[in-house]
């Protein structure tokens, strides 16, 4: 029972973390929380879903969602950020960043109604038994592709050139500028990778808990932000485990102590942790020096 | 090789630099010296594109370089270092290096996370060119380290190697003595030099120690409250009446 509702836990969680990479990657680059992300993630559970619908198998709509939002972050940075930065205060491009998110979460309501859909069943549902762990295949995939995901992100900022100068970037972006990096384009880029996982995880979400609906981004993307800033925003591995951490003690809660308590039960836990750990789990703490 | 034409910069009402000119002629090493908040970084931030002159214009081998954004500043070229270190911290000293190659290389951002061939033939270049560089300033041994872990003077020393990464023709050294011990000033002015002959670079540095100044520029120009007050040869800047009166002060 532990363990399964431990499996079922960091499968949540692993989904929260695919969100809360996007909202870390962003605020490392350009210290901006972007509320739009949640939106980003319904939508792209919402192009799944539609491409699952005109026969794509899943996995090809897993991909053109991602790709669907890499394009939507990209515009959403060059439409509504950009134009600001440098020239107004970081709290206009917040105030920019929840009109984006509450025009989006609108607009889809407009175009598929409110109403919750489901996907299909498109990956199989079979569960086997390895000891007395119940394991669903579905389960094991969702987990299979945050995994992949995760990993591959993770090369990609530790070996790629691009993961080079994000780094660079967000360390200092006027140094970055100074040696010839482009950091439009890197931030572009950031906006675009941290869509397509927020994407990935909107079509796992749709897939395993059948509820797909416009306004699905709202509290999702809060506990994926909570989940970032429990790791330590701006920390890449912090968002990782933030987000898995917050997915099993959710669970547990609802397990162990009672459902109706859920969501209290998960910020008021993220609340203990920042009492503790101010910084976050993987943030560092910062002496500035008088 | 550069020229500043009738520079001024305005912030609010404050008037940070004057009408200022300057001519560097190729391969020259010229110091830049004056007075605390003479306007000295103001004009580095001109030069490499952060500020937009509010009057007059930068000119780089004959071309109108202001307005330009600071990236593509750079990669014509104008590799400099800061006054307060403004290395990567939480990147390598190898990485640092490498993040300037980068911007001056073919492959697009998204080539590398192909790994194209293309691109893996660049990064080992680009590896074996960050190394040269590493060792000509004496960091190869520490190449792994985090850039926040060197020593003071050895983060100034990297600076010069991430800038020169770029493969600039161009240098600009802010204050690159700041906080150096004699020793460490010393192995400095050789590594400008070797730097200046090596790779066939202009230079123009702003340093407050007078003897580095002295012994190593060819040409020196003075800024006052954002004025150019003087320009020559260190043996007329020396004997400068207002130079001596505002910035060196009588001899003892």
């Amino acid at each position: 029972m532990f363990l399964e509702q431990l499996l079922n836990g960091i499968t949540l969680g692993s989904t929260y973390a695919l969100i809360a990479l996007g909202y870390t990657m962003v605020y490392g680059i350009i210290q901006l929380i972007n509320f739009a992300h949640g939106e980003v993630y319904m939508i792209g559970a919402f192009v799944g879903l539609f491409l699952v619908a005109m026969g794509a198998n899943i996995f090809l709509a897993l991909l053109g969602a991602m790709l669907f939002c890499m394009l939507l972050g990209m515009t959403i940075e060059r439409v509504a950020y950009r134009p600001l930065r440098g020239k107004s205060s970081r709290l206009s491009a917040l105030i920019s960043a929840i009109g984006v998110s509450i025009f989006l979460s609108t607009l889809m309501a407009l175009l598929a109604q409110t109403n919750t859909r489901s996907y299909p069943e498109v990956i199989s549902n079979r569960t086997f038994n390895l000891g007395s762990l119940e394991l669903s295949v579905l389960q094991i995939s969702i987990l299979a592709v945050a995994a992949i995901l995760m990993i591959g992100l993770q090369l990609m900022i530790q070996h790629t050139r691009l993961g080079k100068a994000m780094r660079a970037s967000s360390q200092d972006l006027d140094a970055s500028y100074l040696m010839g990096i482009n950091v439009n384009r890197i931030i572009s880029a950031t906006f675009a990778i941290g869509s397509a996982l927020a994407a990935a995880g909107g079509v796992m979400v749709g897939v395993y808990y059948h509820a797909v609906w416009p306004y699905m981004g709202m509290m999702a993307g809060l506990k994926a932000f909570a989940a970032a800033i429990l790791g330590g925003i701006g920390s890449i591995p912090g968002a990782m485990v933030g987000g898995i951490t917050l997915g099993v003690l959710e669970i547990m809660g609802v397990a162990y102590i009672s459902p109706s308590y859920k969501d209290a039960i998960a910020f008021g836990i993220l609340i203990i942790v920042l009492l503790i750990r101010p910084q976050g789990l993987f943030g560092k703490k910062i002496v500035k020096k008088v | 090789m550069l020229e500043l034409k009738h520079i001024s910069q305005e912030f609010g009402g404050l008037r940070a630099l004057d009408e200022v000119n300057l001519i560097v002629n190729e391969g020259q090493i010229y110091g830049l010296i004056g007075p605390n908040g003479a306007g000295k970084t103001t004009l580095f931030n001109i030069i490499t594109g952060i500020y937009q002159p509010t009057e007059g214009g930068v000119y780089f081998q004959g071309q109108k370089i202001d307005g330009n954004p600071p990236h593509q500043v750079a990669r014509m070229g104008i590799g400099r270092t800061f006054q307060n270190i403004r290395l990567f911290a939480k990147l390598s000293v190898l990485d640092n290096v490498r993040v300037g190659s980068h911007a001056v290389t073919q492959a697009g951002l998204f080539g590398s996370i192909l790994g194209l061939p293309v691109v893996r033939r660049e990064e080992k270049q680009i590896l074996h060119k960050s190394q040269t560089l590493l060792e000509m300033v004496g960091l190869q041994d520490k190449r792994w380290e985090y850039a926040e872990n060197l020593s003071y003077g050895e983060q100034r020393r990297l600076e010069i190697a991430r800038a020169l990464a770029l493969q600039p023709t161009l240098l600009l050294l802010d204050e690159p003595a700041a906080g150096m011990n004699a020793t460490e000033k010393q192995e400095l002015m050789s590594l400008i030099y070797y730097i200046q002959k090596e790779m066939k670079l202009t230079i123009l540095l702003v340093e407050h120690d007078m003897n580095l100044v002295m012994s190593i520029c060819e040409r020196i120009a003075v800024l006052d409250y954002g004025r150019k007050i003087a320009d020559g040869s260190p043996e007329q800047i020396k004997n400068d009446e207002r130079v001596i009166q505002s910035y060196l002060g009588a001899p003892a």
